[in-house]
């Protein structure tokens, strides 16, 4: 029986002595394909990001220029009404 | 000018379809894999960026020198341009960075100067926009200062030891990786043409505000 106990506890022992080891240190470089799948970013989301921006940036400064087009136009009618010699 | 619009828009829109089957199909790089696809459209857009810039230091100088209008209305259309091109280039960066370098951003020489030159750029729109009367001169020398920089920092990856890859990429291309020469070609040109499209459209605005001003200034001097 003491023997049993005294192997448990050695067992118990050798093992939280392990667990509170650091890991062993990596001593060559890893390709990030071998890296684990929780630690490697996924780039499909990142690549429709790019497009996605660049498509919003083109349309959105597009619609600026079509939206002050607009106005200019409005205005110039409004003063060419205003200047136009009354008969 | 006019007339070249619309089959200018034509071709663009062809290219911008056609552009992404072609990137679809190019070879994965070896080591980025699909991220690396980025590419098409992050360095066609510094190329549009620099197109713009270019123009606008130009025109600015003829402004400043010979004090044409016209060129007037071309720096400031191209300096607009310069700004939009320069954030596409900016962000799709730091998205390409994350996978690639696992950063968003490292304050290494090209990034940096990258961010100060769209400031530059950024920062001519704001003296046009706030500076008031007089402005216009201000903001092409600002333009020209803009334009004598931005060598430096297309050469900063060869002349400092950046993350960034160095200018010679691109024009390794064929001899490195033939098979992405094609859809590299297809994105640059449609950038390039989109870059000459929104230019023009930019420009016909800057005339009619012009047009605009001088009606204000001649109904003011009538005195009604």
């Amino acid at each position: 029986m003491k023997t049993l106990i005294a192997l448990t506890f050695a067992l118990l022992m050798a093992a939280s002595v392990a667990a509170g080891q650091p890991p062993a240190a990596q001593s060559e470089f890893v390709p990030l394909s071998q890296a684990p799948a929780a630690e490697q970013l996924p780039a499909a989301p990142l690549l429709i990001a790019a497009y996605s921006f660049f498509l919003v940036a083109v349309v959105g400064y597009l619609w600026t220029i079509w939206r002050r087009l607009n106005k200019v136009d409005a205005e110039l009618q409004a003063l060419r009404q205003k200047t136009r010699p009354q008969h | 000018m006019k007339t070249l619009f619309l089959p200018l828009s034509v071709v663009t829109a062809a290219l911008f379809a056609w552009a992404p089957l072609l990137i679809a199909n190019a070879p994965f790089e070896s080591t980025m894999g699909l991220i690396q696809k980025i590419f098409y459209f992050h360095v066609p857009a510094w190329m549009a960026m620099y197109s713009g810039l270019v123009v606008c230091g130009v025109a600015s100088a003829l402004y400043l020198f010979r004090g044409r209008p016209e060129a007037d209305r071309v720096a400031v259309s191209a300096a607009e341009l310069t700004v939009v091109f320069g954030l596409v280039g900016l962000v799709t960066g730091p998205l390409w960075a994350r996978k690639a370098w696992g950063i968003w951003w490292e304050w290494e020489p090209r990034l940096t100067m990258a961010l100060l030159l769209e400031l530059i750029f950024v920062g001519y729109l704001m003296v046009r926009k706030y500076g008031g009367p007089g402005s216009e001169k201000l903001a092409a020398a600002v333009g020209i200062f803009g334009t004598a920089v931005s060598p430096f920092v297309y050469v900063s990856v060869n002349i400092w030891r950046t993350i960034h890859p160095k200018t010679s990429v691109v024009p390794e291309l064929p001899r490195t990786a033939p098979e992405m020469v094609p859809p590299f070609a297809v994105s640059s040109l449609a950038f390039i043409l989109l870059f000459v499209l929104m230019l023009m459209a930019r420009i016909e605005l800057a005339r009619r505000q012009a047009t605009l001003d001088e009606l204000y200034l001649a109904h003011e001097d009538s005195g009604s």
